[in-house]
C-alpha cells in the first residue's frame, strides 16, 4: 500500500492570531443567516411541530391499520398470514372458532374475533399490507403514535378499523354471492 | 440386583422367498420392481407405474388414489406418458441400431402424433416398460387436468381450514400454470353443508375424488355418501343431510385433499401453519393409535392420526380424535399440597419419602393407573417391592368396534402388567384398609373412590399419598397432592393391547407446579430406596429394559417412531 505524507506546515504569525478562522466563520454564518432570517424575505424553511404538520408523500409508510369495505364490513377474514408474516411478531390475531360470530358481510364465512398490533413492536415495514390476500390492512399515514402505558400502545380490532377508515374494492365476496344468486334463476344469465 | 433372565434370541428370520422383479425404466433410469405389490388392502396385486416411480425415487402427483383405499382412477391428476418395447410382426422386439429395444411412445391411434397419458395408479407395468414422468408432454397434461380442476373451484383460500396443507395448493404451484384463462361465471354450489355432527361440506372446493366415499363405504362400513347431480352440478352428499355420523368421519377431513371436507371442532380455529407437531399415541383406548399433536403456543389445537401400519394405520376414531380438550381444562391440578395446605416440590417430596420410610413394611399400599407411562409403573412398582407394599390398578373396559377401538380403555394395561400391576388385587387394598393393616396408601392418576375404596376407607388412613391430573374425590382427601402431567406434557412409552411397545414425546408445558410423574418418583424412589440413575427418560427406559425380561434387549434409542412388538 502506498501512503502519502502530507506535509504539516507551521502556522503563520498572522494564523496564529486565529483571526482568519474567526472571521471566515463568521462569515458562514451571516451567509445562512440572510438565507433563512424570516426579516429579510425569507420563507420559513423549519415548522413549528406539532401546531404545524407535515404533508406525508405518497407511499409512506406509517402505522397498518384495519380498513373496512364500501358497505361498511369488516374486509379481514382472518387468514392469519399477516401474523405469520410479521417480522417483529407485532400481530396477534384470535381466529373466530367454530362457534365465534359470523363475518359481518354475507357469503365470507369468516372474520378475526379480535386483531391486535402492538404498535410498539411493530417496525413499519409494510409485509401484512403486501401479504394480505383480502386487501385489508394498509399502511396509512399515521407517523406519531403515542400512548401513556404499553396496554394502551396495543391495537384492538375497534380501534384499527376506526382508524384505518374505507377502502373501496372489488368486493369478491359479494360478488360470488351475486353470481351464485344469479345461477338460480333460470335461464342462466351468460356474460 | 440380579439380571433377569433374557430370554434366548428369536431364531433369525427366514430369507423371503426371491421377488419376482421386472425391469422397467423410470426418468431414463432402468431399475427391477416386484411384479406385484400390496394393493390397499395388502394383498399381492400387479405392480401400477404409479408405485414402479415410486421405487425409483419419483413422486407422481396424484389425488384420488390413496394406498389404503381401492383405486378409482377418476382425477386424471397421475396422467404419464409412457412406452412399451415395439413388437415386430414376427412377434418379436424390434431392435435400435444399437440394439436396444426399441420403444414405442403410446399415442392416439387416431392422431399418432399427440401422446396419449395413462393413469398411474392404475396401470399395471409391463417388462420393458418406460415411465416418462417428467417430460414434456406428461407436464402437459398435469398442467391441463389442474386446470380443469381449479374450473370451478372458488379459490377461498384465506377462509379454507385446508390452507397450507392443500393437495391443490401444492399442486398447483409444483405442476400448474401461473395464470388463469377461466374467464365464464363458476358453476356455485352449496356451501357449509352440514354433512355429519362433526363434518361441514363445501361442495365448491370439491374436486369429485371420491376419497371420502370411498373411506366410509370400504374402510369404515358406512355407506353413507355419495355423489348427487350431473355434469358440473356434481356433489358430493349424505344420504341424508347431517346423516353421516360414524366413528371414524373425522378421517375423511384428512383425506380429502382439498378444502372440501372440514372438521367442525377444528373450524375456523387456528392455521396449520402456525402448528407445531409432535408425534404422540392416542390414550382413550387400549389400540393406542399413532397421533401427531398440533399444538400452538402450549395449547392443543388438535391430534391427527399419523401412519403406522403395526397399530392403526393411516386413520384413528373421532372419539379418540376429539379427546383432547381435558388437558387445557381450568381446574387442572396445578399446586403441590401437603395436608390441605399448598407446598413445594422440594418440601412435600421429603415429606412423602419420609412417611414411606418411616412406615412398617407391608403397611403400604400402592394404586397405579394404567394411564400412566411405562416407566413410571416400573419406578412405582420399585418403591412397592422396598415397602413391600400391596400393589393394584383399576381396569376400566368399554365396547370395542371391528376397526380400532378396543375394549379396554386404559391405554397401558399391558404396561401395568408388565410391570407387576393387577386390577384384580384392588378388592385386597380395600380389604387390607378396612381391617387396619395398611395405613399408607399410595395413589397414581386413578379416582380409588370409584373403585370400591371409598371416603370412608380413605378416612381410616395415616397418609395418603395421591397424584393426578384433575380433580376429584380422592384429590380432595390426599394428605399429600402431587400434581402429575398428562401424557402430552411429558415423554414415555405405552403398550398397547396387542403388545406394541410405542413412545411419545413432549407436545405441551404441563400447568402451575405440575410435573411429569417420573422425575419427582425418581426422587421419591432415591430417597426411600437409594436408588440413582434415572435422570433422563432414556436412562430410565434403558434401566427398565434391563430389569423388566419383556423388554429385553430395547433401547430408547432402537423404539422407532412406529413402535416395537413386546412378548407378552
Amino acid at each position: 500500500m502506498s501512503t502519502k505524507v502530507v506535509e504539516r506546515k507551521p502556522l503563520t504569525a498572522y494564523e496564529r492570531t486565529y483571526l482568519p478562522s474567526f472571521l471566515g466563520g463568521l462569515g458562514v454564518t451571516w451567509k445562512h443567516f440572510k438565507k433563512t432570517a424570516p426579516f429579510l424575505g425569507n420563507k420559513p424553511i423549519t415548522m413549528e411541530y406539532p401546531e404545524q404538520k407535515w404533508v406525508v408523500p405518497e407511499g409512506y409508510r406509517g402505522a397498518p391499520y384495519l380498513v373496512k369495505d364500501q358497505d361498511g364490513a369488516t374486509k379481514c377474514v382472518s387468514c392469519q398470514l399477516c401474523e405469520f408474516v410479521c417480522p417483529p411478531k407485532a400481530i396477534r390475531i384470535t381466529p373466530p372458532g367454530q362457534d365465534g360470530k359470523p363475518a359481518d358481510r354475507a357469503n365470507a364465512e369468516k372474520m378475526p374475533e379480535e386483531f391486535e398490533i402492538n404498535m410498539l413492536r411493530c417496525i413499519f415495514c409494510g409485509l401484512c399490507q403486501e401479504v394480505c390476500p383480502e386487501e385489508a390492512i394498509f399502511l396509512q399515514k399515521d407517523y406519531s403514535l403515542t400512548g401513556t402505558s404499553r396496554e394502551e400502545m396495543i391495537y384492538d380490532k375497534e380501534k384499527l378499523l376506526k382508524l384505518g377508515g374505507t377502502h373501496a374494492g372489488i368486493q369478491k365476496w359479494k360478488h360470488k354471492l351475486d353470481e351464485a344468486a344469479g345461477q338460480e334463476v333460470f335461464p342462466v344469465e351468460t356474460r | 440386583m440380579s439380571a433377569p433372565a433374557i430370554p434366548s434370541p428369536a431364531p433369525a428370520p427366514v430369507a423371503p422367498p426371491p421377488v419376482e422383479t421386472m425391469t422397467v425404466k423410470v426418468n431414463g433410469k432402468t431399475l427391477q420392481v416386484p411384479k406385484t405389490m400390496p394393493d390397499w388392502q395388502g394383498k399381492p396385486q400387479a405392480t401400477t407405474m404409479l408405485q414402479a416411480a415410486r421405487c425409483a425415487g419419483v413422486d407422481i402427483p396424484h389425488y384420488c388414489y390413496h394406498d389404503k383405499l381401492p383405486v378409482a382412477g377418476n382425477c386424471r391428476m397421475c396422467l404419464v406418458e409412457f412406452g412399451t418395447p415395439m413388437i415386430g410382426p414376427d412377434r418379436k422386439p424390434v431392435l435400435n441400431e444399437d440394439g436396444s429395444p426399441k420403444i414405442a411412445k403410446s399415442v392416439l391411434p387416431y392422431e399418432p402424433g399427440t401422446p396419449r397419458g395413462a393413469i398411474a395408479c392404475a396401470t399395471p407395468i409391463a417388462p420393458g416398460m418406460e415411465i416418462y414422468a417428467d417430460s414434456p408432454a406428461t407436464k402437459q397434461m398435469r398442467e391441463a387436468v389442474l386446470e380443469s380442476l381449479l374450473i370451478n373451484h372458488p379459490l377461498d383460500c384465506p377462509i379454507c381450514d385446508q390452507a397450507g396443507e392443500c393437495k391443490l395448493q401444492e399442486y398447483s404451484v409444483q405442476h400448474g400454470q401461473a395464470g388463469s384463462r377461466f374467464v365464464e361465471a363458476k358453476v356455485h354450489k352449496p356451501k357449509a353443508v352440514d354433512l355429519g355432527p362433526r363434518i361441514v361440506l363445501d361442495d365448491e372446493r370439491c374436486i369429485l375424488c371420491t376419497r371420502c366415499i370411498r373411506f366410509t363405504k370400504d374402510i369404515a362400513g358406512d355407506d353413507a355418501l355419495g355423489i348427487v347431480n350431473r355434469g358440473s352440478y356434481n356433489t358430493i352428499a349424505a344420504w341424508k343431510e347431517g346423516a353421516f355420523d360414524n366413528n371414524y368421519t373425522l378421517n375423511t377431513v384428512d383425506l380429502c385433499p382439498v378444502g372440501a371436507l372440514t372438521s367442525k371442532d377444528f373450524r375456523f380455529k387456528m392455521r396449520v401453519w402456525f402448528l407445531k407437531e409432535t408425534k404422540s399415541v392416542c390414550t382413550s383406548c387400549g389400540t393406542g393409535c399413532s397421533i401427531t399433536i398440533g399444538s400452538r403456543e402450549g395449547v392443543i389445537q388438535r391430534y391427527e392420526p399419523r401412519e403406522n401400519d403395526g397399530v392403526n394405520g393411516p386413520w384413528m376414531c373421532d372419539s379418540g380424535r376429539l379427546n383432547y380438550k381435558w388437558v387445557a381444562r381450568e381446574d387442572r391440578l396445578k399446586d403441590v399440597m401437603v395436608g390441605g395446605r399448598r407446598s413445594t416440590w422440594t418440601a412435600a417430596l421429603k415429606e412423602v419419602s419420609a412417611k414411606l420410610a418411616a412406615a412398617p413394611k407391608g403397611s403400604t399400599a400402592v394404586v397405579a393407573s394404567a394411564r400412566q407411562t411405562t416407566e413410571e409403573l416400573f419406578l412405582l412398582k420399585k418403591l412397592a417391592d422396598k415397602l413391600g407394599a400391596q400393589t393394584a390398578s383399576v381396569a376400566r373396559t368399554g365396547e370395542a368396534d371391528k376397526l380400532l377401538v378396543a375394549a379396554d380403555k386404559n391405554p397401558n394395561t399391558n404396561g401395568a402388567t408388565l410391570n407387576g400391576f393387577a386390577a384384580a388385587d384392588l378388592p385386597k387394598v380395600a380389604a387390607g384398609i378396612a381391617a387396619g393393616s395398611i395405613k399408607t396408601l399410595v395413589v397414581f392418576g386413578e379416582d380409588v373412590t370409584q373403585h370400591g375404596i371409598g371416603a370412608d376407607l380413605l378416612a381410616k388412613l395415616e397418609t395418603l399419598v395421591v397424584s393426578d391430573i384433575l380433580p376429584n374425590a380422592t384429590t380432595a382427601a390426599a394428605t399429600h397432592l402431587l400434581p402429575g402431567a398428562a401424557h402430552a406434557e411429558k415423554r414415555g412409552t405405552f403398550v398397547n393391547v396387542k403388545g406394541r411397545l410405542q413412545k411419545f414425546t413432549k407436545a405441551v408445558e404441563a400447568p402451575g407446579d405440575a410435573r411429569a410423574e417420573w422425575e419427582f418418583l425418581h426422587d421419591i424412589v432415591l430417597d426411600v430406596t437409594g436408588q440413582d440413575g434415572f435422570v433422563s427418560i432414556e436412562g430410565l427406559f434403558n434401566q427398565m429394559a434391563k430389569e423388566v425380561p419383556a423388554f429385553a434387549g430395547l433401547e430408547w434409542a432402537k423404539v422407532g417412531d412406529t413402535g416395537v412388538n413386546v412378548p407378552l
